[in-house]
């Protein structure tokens, strides 16, 4: 289980190293950023200056390892536009993108659950029916449109929600249900199959011959047992949201970091992207190294599935 | 492909009845709205009423066919340039199957030729590979091809490429699974003591085995590509305008929500309906073929 556990946040570095270097490269290839920061009348010592000042005039290598001490050491550097430095703009965000992302976890849980028991209970029902077409729709419809669709209903047609930006608790409403409509699916989904399956354990069997009421064998016997791979899920959850945050919090004009890493793409503000995807990424890998870990904790199987692991 | 065929036994009949109840045993919904969307991408410039980019700016923002205001000329309406939605929607087909079809030919055959050598030759190779693909699996993906679209610019190849690049340890890691347990059988040792080399027993004996699952992860994953794809272009480094992709259609009604929301609802019901289907014929395939890819 150590060796198991070390090994992944080993990999994780690595990950991080591909992510950042690729980021690098990138952003080197994409040709020279004085160009783009400087007005088209600058003159040429203007840019050598800028150049000097940047540090690109330096060797290739040595540039390397400098913007790998600064994304290691959380010195992003400083936004072209604002000259504000990077991790300002990224402390204000972050906070948008983790909040919108635990209320979405929040209430694909509330509304998964229930759905699943009771779809698993009553199977075959019409509100079974119901509710795994709710579970197939979650799996095709486009998140982008899905959150257009609602803004179109609860923001222009009904006038209940605001149809963008953060302002009061209600602002989160929409964004939520649009970030969390895949997930609730999922873990209905999910919750559905393995309540179905101790349902029919022999425990749940003996608390019925006990003479236990219906409500405590479901509620408090199966769903107990039931919940272990729903919980796990839960924190792939918010793997999952944060993949979705960049597209979410476009169309909800959400202050996030995924947004933050969009406007800088748009506006060529490399350190804003470099910082951006450096803080996006690690907190992606650590939330997919959680999930491992929990996974390979409640199923042992998984630690020996791989190889050299 | 043909030797291969041979080497198969034959299990099944053939001839026209047997075609019959194969086609009979396809789920008619899924199957159905799948041929459309082909008929669509293959013939778009017959069947579309009117070009997907040249639009008439008399006929700016019409509402469908049977709102108030709106031309049976117009069946889904037109969007701000006039141009007519159903007609982009059915070039739009053309876009995601393009796409889909080119970055899953891409990303299945990095994935299987990876894939098979991991399983086959095992080792430090196997070893290497498959953390290379635990990495790559890692990545946020969305991000990364946002970032990559970014850079290199916005075009219909960048995204294929991009899409392609970033998927290949989804089939890497099933290939190689299933690499690990064909080798197993009697028959690769026996071809290994005939003094076969390994490209040629992965090749003549491990590959054909693995087909049915290829198809069947590549069908499951083409929904996701459309899905990547439409999100792609929805933040506008996917495909460039004025190309109708169903993605960036839904980008340009996005604006339009108070006046003209039938401009992005109509390509968002169209990709829905693609995707739910392509998803249950991918279901009812990997049920078909192989039960045990379940978990994929």
């Amino acid at each position: 289980m150590q060796r198991y556990i070390l090994g992944r946040i080993a990999q994780l570095f690595v990950s991080l190293l591909v992510v950042v270097t690729f980021v690098f490269l990138l952003s080197r290839l994409s040709g020279d950023p004085v160009q783009l920061m400087l007005d088209v009348t600058a003159t040429e010592a203007e840019k050598q200056a800028l150049r000097v000042q940047l540090g690109l005039d330096q060797p290739f290598a040595v540039q390397y390892a400098v913007y790998l001490r600064g994304m290691a050491t959380g010195d992003f550097g400083r936004s072209v536009l604002s000259r504000r430095p990077v991790l300002e703009h990224i402390g204000e965000r972050l906070p948008n993108t983790l909040m919108l992302g635990a209320v979405a976890i929040a209430l694909s849980v509330v509304i998964g659950v229930p759905i699943g028991v009771y779809s698993a209970v009553k199977r075959g029902t019409a509100l079974d029916h119901v509710a795994r077409v709710f579970a197939v729709l979650g799996q095709a419809v486009p998140t982008f449109w899905l959150g257009i669709m609602l803004i179109l209903v609860f923001g222009v047609w009904l006038g209940w929600l605001p149809p963008g930006g953060k302002s009061g608790p209600e602002s989160y409403i929409l964004p939520a249900i649009t970030l969390g409509y895949f997930t609730a699916a999922a873990i209905m989904r999910l919750t559905r199959s393995s309540m179905l399956e101790v349902l029919g354990a022999e425990y749940v069997k003996f608390a019925r011959i006990k003479g236990l009421r219906e409500r405590v064998v479901i509620w408090k016997h199966a769903l107990k047992n039931a919940t272990i791979p729903v919980l796990t899920f839960s924190v792939m959850l918010f793997v999952i949201f944060l993949g979705g945050a960049v597209v979410t919090e476009t169309v909800f004009a959400w202050p996030g970091l995924g947004r933050l890493i969009l406007e800088g793409i748009n506006t060529r503000d490399y350190p804003i992207v470099q910082g951006g995807v450096m803080v996006f990424s690690a907190i992606y890998l650590l939330a997919n190294l959680m999930v491992d870990v929990l996974y390979s904790y409640f199923n042992p199987k998984i630690r020996y599935a791989r190889p050299g692991a | 492909m043909a030797i291969v065929e041979v080497e198969r036994p034959v299990l099944v009949e053939h001839g026209p009845r047997r075609v019959w109840s194969a086609v009979r045993q396809l789920p008619a919904i899924p199957t159905l709205v799948l041929s459309v969307v082909v008929v669509f991408a293959l013939f778009a410039g017959q069947v579309a009423p009117h070009p997907p980019t040249e639009g008439e700016l008399r006929m700016r923002t019409k509402p469908a066919a049977w709102v108030e205001g709106g031309s049976t000329a117009h069946l889904l309406g037109t969007d701000d340039q006039g141009r007519d939605i159903l007609s982009r929607i059915i070039h739009g087909t053309r876009v995601s199957m393009a796409v889909s079809l080119m970055a899953i030919l891409i990303a299945g055959t990095i994935g299987t030729v990876i894939g098979l050598v991991a399983g086959y030759r095992g080792g430090v190779i196997d070893a290497l590979l498959m953390r290379l693909a635990d990495v790559a699996l890692s990545m946020p993906l969305i991000l990364i091809a946002v970032v990559v679209a970014a850079v290199a610019g916005p075009s219909f190849r960048n995204v294929i490429l991009v899409i392609g690049l970033l998927l290949w340890p989804r089939f890497a890691r099933q290939v190689r699974g299933e690499t690990l347990s064909i080798k197993e059988n009697d028959y690769v040792a026996l071809a290994r003591v005939a003094g076969r080399s390994g490209s040629y027993i992965v090749w003549r004996h491990i590959f054909p085995n693995i087909v049915p699952s290829l198809l069947v992860i590549s069908t499951l994953q083409m929904a996701y590509v459309i899905l990547l794809e439409g999100s792609l272009s929805f933040l506008g480094v996917g495909v460039p305008p004025p190309r109708p992709a169903w993605g960036l259609m839904i980008a340009e009604g996005r604006h339009l929500v108070w006046t003209a929301p039938w401009v992005a609802a109509f390509p968002g019901i169209a990709m829905a309906v693609t995707l739910l289907a392509m998803n249950m014929f991918g279901d009812w395939l990997r049920d078909k073929l192989d039960p045990k890819l379940r978990q994929v």
